[in-house]
């Protein structure tokens, strides 16, 4: 009632709201004053550039996955099992480079929390890949393709009756679940509690507890971690919440790239009914997530639409519409999407320049399309950001590193609304090329 | 509907599947010879990847193209009494290297390959150095290639090149890469020959050094 009556704030004054809250984080103590005016730098820095300002200087955000544990010299299985060395691991990481931005310690995941659910969509060390080989996915058709009807219907549903099942080997029993709606009558609830006293579906439970437990073993741990290095090093995080487009929640761990591809020929009502359908779900994904961390920006990263993967048509059908919808209802709630625009869009360009998104109110963070291409198409309208090669990082130079930094701030930062960072996900690199980007970024984005 | 091994051919390559099948279906029934009907795939496909090189065919197709390929050979599996004396180009062993699980990419690469003439031995995901060593040695192929999806296949790539020196067996294949986060620069760190930025590139690859 309160909340019908009360003036909805605008998308502008929500935005507003969000970076002052993320310029003054609840969970972060400051190791001394000059941290926390670092801190309050860095975030400024950002705000200038999403709002295509001229920053005091250009923010340097590489995109980190496993570098730290292998900087460090701990392996991918210590990073996600033992939270004393992924402590030690990742601020180290920030006191010797000194980033602009936090990297967060989250990434590596734990480990326990899926060794308990025996996930089956992802291989990890120890567990079906050697010890120092980072966690990968497993493709394959984890929704089958007479199964669009039942997500339309019911997401949820289909998620906890079909694809959990599927995907955690301690979840199986789920199978047997009703669907939660159906607990409206008394006289109805007792059934729905029948299938929940079978042993599978008991065991399922006991397994679910104790992955929460190890859950929040983690979190602590890791949050701590993460909250300690913002508070040292003075590095606000880039990514607040996440989402996904919807043409990629279902073609990446659901129908698989094979799956989602043929779809296009086979059913393609079905796939853009259902993608309709995951909009709404997938912006209170980033709106949920974005606000639980007090953050605005929600980290979106782009798979299965890029250059060599869809037509421009099929782009224009399939891909982009319910993406769009996704960008729309994050900003309408003051929050910046921060897309991470992987493989190459030279050939699509155009799309992310849509005059209906808001301007100054995304970040597209590029992988290896041509920078000077996106700031003929997107500068002034959207800040921007790339794109240091990892295969540079790991087999050039420092002096190449530091050239292909020199190059492209002149060629594209010049202008604000310009962020550095690295074309993909850090997993292995040369120091001294790492240092070479951090330090050229920070000399010639002044 | 009778159509013609043309019309089967153009049916495949136009991504009309259902009259692709019904025609294959026609003409094995009508007693054509079942080798005509996997020649007719080959040649889609074969124009399918050209089509994937100039940038108007891309995964859909490519992935369609194979689910009407496959049924059309189990269709004639039972009517082909011998092997087709096949002429192939050259052979090409193929894999995904130690440490990555991904295959997509390697798939769609082997099957423009084989669509192409070449005999494409696939060693699989995970492949240790000593598993290429072992069939560049048995299977005498003139082309090795190395997929992967993650960055951590650098230095088993590396490592695989290496053996193949250490094992008296570089000189004799020449060796390509391929794989989202690798370019020329991790050719060059690698020491393979070439790299190649899609399955296309692939194809002309191997063709240049096979002479096809
Ligand atoms: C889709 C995708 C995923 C999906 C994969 C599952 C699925 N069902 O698709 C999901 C969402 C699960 C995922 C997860 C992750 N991903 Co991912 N993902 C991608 C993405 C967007 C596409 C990969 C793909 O499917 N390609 C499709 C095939 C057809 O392309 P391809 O393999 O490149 O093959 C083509 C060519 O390269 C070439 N080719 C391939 N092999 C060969 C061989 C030879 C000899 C030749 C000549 C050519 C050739 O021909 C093929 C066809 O033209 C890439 C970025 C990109 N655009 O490439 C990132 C990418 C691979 N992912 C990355 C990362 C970091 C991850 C995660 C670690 C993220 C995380 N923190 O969770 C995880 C786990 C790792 C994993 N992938 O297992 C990074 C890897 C970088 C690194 N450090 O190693 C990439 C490169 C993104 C980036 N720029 O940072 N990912």
């Amino acid at each position: 009632m309160v909340a019908e009556g009360r003036r909805e704030l605008s998308a502008d004054e929500k935005y507003e709201e969000r970076f002052k809250a993320w310029m003054s984080p609840a969970n972060v103590q400051f190791a001394s004053a000059e941290a926390e005016k670092a801190y309050k730098e860095r975030v400024q820095l950002i705000k200038d550039a999403v709002e295509l300002k001229k920053p005091r200087r250009i923010p340097v955000c590489p995109n980190i996955g496993f570098f730290p544990a292998n900087y460090a010299g701990i392996t991918a299985q210590e990073a996600m099992y033992d939270y004393q060395k992924l402590g030690m691991a990742w601020k180290k990481y920030h006191e010797d480079f000194q980033p602009d931005c936090l990297a967060s310690c989250l990434l590596a995941t734990p480990g326990r929390v899926f060794d308990i659910l025996d996930y089956r969509l992802y291989r990890w060390p120890g567990h079906g890949t050697p010890p120092n080989t980072p966690y990968q996915c497993v493709e394959g058709e984890y929704m089958l393709e007479d199964e669009y009807d039942a997500l339309i219907r019911d997401p949820s549903a289909y998620w906890m009756r079909c694809y959990l099942p599927r995907v955690f080997g301690a979840l199986e029993g789920w199978k047997n679940l009703a669907p939660l709606t159906d607990l409206v009558e008394m006289a109805f609830a007792g059934a729905f509690m029948v299938p929940i006293g079978m042993p599978e579906v008991q065991r399922s439970f006991e397994a679910l507890l104790e992955a929460g437990r190890a859950a929040v073993e983690w979190i602590q741990a890791a949050g701590a971690i993460d909250a300690e290095v913002m508070g040292t090093y003075g590095v606000p995080s880039l990514i607040g919440g996440f989402s996904k487009a919807p043409f990629d929640t279902l073609g990446d761990t659901l129908r698989g790239t094979k799956g989602i591809m043929l779809d296009v020929y086979r059913r393609p009502g079905k796939l853009l009914k259902a993608m309709e359908k995951l909009v709404p779900i997938m912006v209170e994904m980033g709106v949920r997530t974005a606000t639980m961390a007090g953050h605005p920006m929600v980290f979106i990263p782009l798979h299965k639409g890029a250059d060599g993967f869809l037509s421009r048509n099929d782009f224009a059908k399939f891909y982009w519409p319910t993406l769009k919808e996704v960008l729309l209802g994050l900003t309408a709630e003051g929050l910046v999407p921060l897309v991470f625009v992987e493989g190459s869009y030279n050939q699509r360009l155009d799309f992310l320049a849509d005059p209906d998104l808001p301007q100054g109110r995304i970040v597209w963070m590029f992988d290896q399309t041509d920078m000077v291409k996106v700031k003929e198409v997107l500068g002034g309208g959207a800040c921007f950001a790339g794109n240091v090669p990892v295969a540079l990082l790991k087999a050039g130079t420092p002096s190449e590193v530091h050239a292909y930094v020199r190059d492209l701030i002149e060629k594209v930062g010049q202008d604000g609304g310009f962020i550095l960072t690295t074309g993909g996900v850090v997993d292995e690199a040369e120091p001294d090329n790492f240092r070479a980007m951090i330090e050229a970024g920070k000399e010639y984005g002044a | 509907m009778a159509g013609t091994i043309e019309t089967l051919v153009e049916a495949i390559v136009g991504m009309r599947e259902k009259e692709a099948l019904e025609n294959a279906q026609a003409l094995l029934d009508a007693g054509v010879d079942p080798l005509q009907l996997i020649e007719a795939s080959r040649r889609a496909v074969e124009e399918i990847g050209e089509r994937f090189e100039k940038g108007e065919y891309f995964l859909p197709e490519l992935m369609l193209a194979g689910e009407m390929v496959k049924r059309i050979s189990e269709m004639v599996k039972d009517r082909i009494t011998s092997e087709s004396p096949e002429k192939r180009l050259g052979k090409v062993v193929i894999g995904t290297v130690k440490g990555d699980i991904h295959d997509i990419g390697k798939n769609i690469v082997s099957f423009l390959l084989d669509a192409n003439g070449f005999e494409v031995v696939d060693l699989g995901v995970d492949v240790p150095a000593e598993r290429f060593v072992e069939a560049v040695r048995e299977l005498e192929p003139q082309v090795v290639g190395m997929s992967c999806l993650l960055t951590l296949a650098y230095e088993p790539m590396k490592e695989t090149v290496r053996a193949l020196e250490e094992a008296g067996l570089r000189e004799r294949v020449k060796i390509m890469i391929g794989g989202a986060a690798t370019d020329d620069r991790i050719r060059a760190y690698t020491g393979a020959d070439a790299w190649g930025k899609d399955a296309a590139a692939a194809v002309s690859l191997a063709r240049g050094w096979v002479g096809g």
